[in-house]
């Protein structure tokens, strides 16, 4: 007879394939995964607490380093949460410019999410790299918008910051002419590839209704086989103008989150597409916001947005005076990784690697 | 079904359970902390409010809000539906966990104890997950000091074992 017992098994804080300074508990019995526990918390800013000493207005950058790779997005649900509760009313250039950013936005999320987990299968920095001279142009294109690359610091209460410059338009068209190209070949390359094949079917499934009682949102839930999207739902901003589909998978293992990555590009670039032909002249800041945020009326509002990673919602409660009384953030990421668990057991310890890969963590985002 | 008619049936079903339902901008209804269990299973089951997105809490001078955002997936209705329960007893609060109806509870619940120091009764596993056990004090309430703190005060309270 032989004797076995589990062990513990320490991965990080720091370790090359968590994204960023993140802890994993395991209980390994032999190569297999018996038990998991998540440990977070050490890039915790206190971006809530933070936020109850500036204006409204001054929370804005405090978004951006939120989830650094979509700081646009970032910026738009907070803009929308205090719009809701000042009720201010925003132009309709700055709505068109506002999807564009989106899109973009996760478009770049999106290419770092399929690039960053064949990082994790040992592919090193190979695919990685043609996502990454992608995200480059389009940073490019944020560059020349609001003057900075990541902490954009774009979309205000009220509009955007700045009207877009001259020639962001045609170059927009061309980028997202080459993106279409790029997304196919990307797909192309990658999707069928028969060791990725082998490492990513059947591994880390996610029942539909085990997604959806841990509350997980975004291209994971869909992965699993429910179309469930925020811009269908709510028609927040102005997505209900645009023809565009909600892909879904049936599995909810790590390929199906991989390749519902890929479909949702697609139709980013048909929304960018759309709505760069149809954007109209006109301000692209509301007049009268600056006065209303200053002190909104007393008052709770719960705005919330499909980010690239899953609903980002800020619930904002104003006492009248002029900084927000709470701030609260959902952020995806955290909660997306509460399923971890479910997702991990019986697998090997190589497999919890690639798992985690496709939840694609921002580790700013679960901290705050 | 529309949030009128979810109120409608909930106070039907049981009736003291509602305490008050404030004209805020999301449809909001509060109901004892007592009755929550059965209020939140109630919701889940009967109206189709299978997602919870968000559990947070307000730290009022008077009580603690702790603050539940429902959404269905199921119907795939727009706007929020809040569910708040008051907690009077600022020295103690205490409140039911929802993590046995929604495993997304608890992340969240954890951070609410962690950052709010409010407990939830019934949780698995209620630790503080951001901040590390022996931090003074809970940074979201109202009450905390914000100051700088030398390195002897923010030290853990025991040393790390084994497994830590």
């Amino acid at each position: 007879m032989l004797k076995t017992e589990t062990i513990t098994l320490n991965v990080g804080p720091q370790h090359p394939s968590t994204h960023g300074v993140f802890r994993l508990k395991l209980q390994l019995d032999g190569e297999t995964v018996r038990d998991l526990e998540p440990v977070i918390g050490y890039l915790h800013r206190g971006i809530e607490k933070l936020s109850e000493a500036r204006t409204y207005i001054q929370v804005v950058p405090l978004t951006d380093r939120l989830d650094y790779i979509c700081s646009m997005t970032n910026n738009h649900a907070y803009a929308i949460a205090v719009e809701k509760l000042a009720g201010i009313q925003v132009p309709e250039r700055a709505e068109y410019i506002r999807v564009i950013m989106a899109e973009f936005t996760r478009i770049i999320n999106h290419l770092m999410a399929v690039g960053f987990l064949w990082n994790e299968l040992g592919a090193y920095f190979t695919p990685v790299l043609y996502c990454f001279r992608e995200r480059e142009r389009i940073l490019d294109l944020f560059e020349m918008t609001c003057g900075s690359r990541m902490m954009c610091n774009y979309m205000r209460p009220g509009g955007v910051s700045a009207d877009l410059p001259e020639g962001f338009i045609p170059q927009a068209k061309k980028l997202n002419d080459h993106l279409k190209v790029f997304i196919g070949e990307l797909d192309q390359m990658l999707s069928e590839n028969e060791i990725f094949l082998a490492r990513a079917v059947d591994v880390g499934v996610l029942p539909a209704d085990v997604a959806i009682n841990a509350s997980i949102t975004g291209p994971m839930l869909r992965a699993s086989g429910v179309p469930y999207d925020i811009r269908k739902v709510d028609h927040y901003s102005i997505y209900d103008r645009f023809d565009f589909e909600v892909p879904t998978r049936e599995h909810g293992d790590v390929w199906d989150r991989f390749y519902q990555h890929i479909l949702e590009m697609h139709q980013s670039v048909r929304i960018i597409d759309q709505a760069l032909d149809s954007i109209p002249e006109g301000e692209v800041m509301n007049p009268e916001a600056a006065k209303a945020i200053r002190r909104p009326p007393q008052g709770e509002a719960y705005g919330r947005i499909e980010s690239p990673k899953g609903e980002l919602s800020f619930f904002v409660v104003s006492d009248g005076s002029g900084n927000p009384y709470r701030l609260r953030i959902r952020p995806p990421s955290m909660i997306n990784l509460s399923a971890l668990k479910e997702m991990c057991r019986g697998h090997k310890i190589q497999d919890i690697i690639i798992i985690l890969g496709s939840i694609n963590l921002t580790m700013a985002d679960v901290d705050r | 079904m529309t949030n009128d008619e979810i109120l409608a049936r909930l106070r039907e079903k049981y009736p003291e359970a509602v305490v008050d339902t404030p004209a805020l901008i999301d449809f909001t209804v509060v109901v004892r902390p007592e009755m929550l269990p059965e209020v939140a299973t109630f919701l889940r089951d009967e109206c189709g409010l299978d997602y919870l997105a968000d559990v947070t809490a307000v730290d009022r001078p008077e009580r603690f809000e702790v603050v539940y955002h429902l959404y269905s997936i199921k119907n795939q209705t727009p706007g929020p539906f809040v569910l708040k329960v008051y907690l009077e007893d600022k020295a103690n609060p205490k409140v039911a966990s929802v993590t046995p109806l929604w495993r997304g509870a608890n992340f969240q619940e954890r951070e609410v104890y962690d950052l709010m120091g409010i407990t939830f009764e019934g949780h698995p596993n209620l630790k503080r997950i951001l901040l590390w056990e022996g931090f003074p004090g809970h940074p979201l309430r109202k009450d905390f000091q914000n100051r700088t703190f030398t390195f002897k005060e923010l030290e853990p309270t025991q040393p790390k074992g084994p497994d830590w």
